[in-house]
């Protein structure tokens, strides 16, 4: 389907993102949940959400914080858990680096693991889309996501304690993301990436301060790299 | 307890820290030529990183101390298996949840 003007693209944006409110309800009430089980207030927790949105590196601030690890080591792990939003960034330079400098400032601040996703399998499904497209199209997929991110995030900061551990909320995101990488094993590069990142991430569990993530990550990244340059070489040589 | 000075420091810093993450090639780079070597590894990033992020916790959930939980690795299964045949992201979820559900039920 050819997206022919940028509302639309607004618009099939904001559709495709749409199934992410099921995810963005759980994790941000979550947060909201255990930030005040830490002991934040209904405002410091929603102004977690409201500077940082990032799930991952917000759970992972509260844990060491919790465990009274010095500042600095709370800051450097939460952005090594951040790191591959600056892996997003550069993959998505090449599509919406042409864009006003106001609108890729904005762009970034609402550039989470869903809005990338969603923006990058359209992009690549749809190389002929213009920047303009291709901005309405982002700032499509975020609406349904960034808004509810800080609305669930002030309900669990109301529930607060109230929400038995029986129910098991800990596991959406291994569930969320693993349902979120599924539809991107289009290539056995992609496979290849995913299976190396995931033994080296385990092989890596003991390296302190969330540094092993990025170490595995480089390393699935190298290997998908490396795959696709041996496939590459093989179809040339049977097509010589 | 936290440290009120202590968190305002890192709800401050983790915002700037993110923001700057987020911006350093869009905004920075801008519609200028990266080499093919560059995107050729970034194609793998996502599909790289995020198995990444969730391999130890399918294995040792922090939710059980670390323990190998068969509950929450079926679950995980069967999130993958769902969402690589359907290639469907919230029947993935879904499956995965009431897997999850449905196994803490019965084990108890």
């Amino acid at each position: 389907m050819a997206t022919t003007t940028t509302k639309s693209a607004f618009r099939k944006g904001l559709v495709d993102a749409a199934p992410f409110v099921l995810v963005i309800i759980p994790f941000s009430t979550l947060f909201g949940i255990l930030a005040t089980e830490a002991g934040l207030n209904v405002f410091e927790t929603l102004a977690f959400s409201v500077v940082v949105i990032a799930g991952a590196a917000q759970f992972t601030a509260l844990q060491l914080m919790q465990e009274h690890a010095p500042t600095a080591i709370v800051l450097a792990s939460a952005l090594a858990v951040n790191l591959r939003m600056a892996m997003y960034s550069a993959s998505l330079t090449p599509y919406i680096g042409a864009a006003p400098l106001w609108q890729r400032a904005l762009a970034a601040y609402v550039t989470v693991d869903q809005s990338y996703v969603c923006a990058m399998a359209q992009y690549e499904k749809e190389p002929d889309m213009t920047i303009r497209e291709r901005m309405s199209y982002f700032f499509g997929c975020v609406t349904p996501i960034i808004p509810l991110w800080y609305l669930f995030t002030l309900v669990g900061a109301l529930l607060g304690t109230q929400i038995p551990d029986s129910w098991a909320l800990d596991f959406a995101l291994p569930i969320t993301f693993l349902a979120m990488i599924a539809p991107m094993f289009r290539t056995p590069a992609h496979i290849v990436a995913a299976v190396v990142a995931s033994v080296a991430a385990l092989a890596t569990a003991g390296v302190p301060y969330s540094l092993g993530l990025i170490l595995a990550g480089m390393a699935g990244m190298i290997a998908g790299a490396q795959t696709e340059l041996w496939v590459e070489r093989r179809a040339d040589r049977a097509a010589s | 307890m936290i440290d009120k000075g202590t968190l305002w420091f890192v709800i401050i810093g983790l915002g700037i820290g993110s923001f700057g993450l987020r911006f350093v090639f869009t905004g920075l780079v801008g519609d200028r030529e990266m080499p093919a070597w560059l995107l050729r590894h970034l194609r793998y990033t996502a599909v790289a990183i995020l198995p990444a992020l969730v391999a130890p916790q399918v294995l040792a959930p922090a939710a059980t101390g670390g323990q190998f939980d068969p509950a929450r690795f079926t679950a995980a299964i069967v999130a993958l298996a769902v969402g690589v045949i359907t290639k469907n992201v919230l029947l993935a979820i879904i499956s995965g949840a009431a897997t999850l559900y449905g196994l803490l039920w019965l084990l108890g």
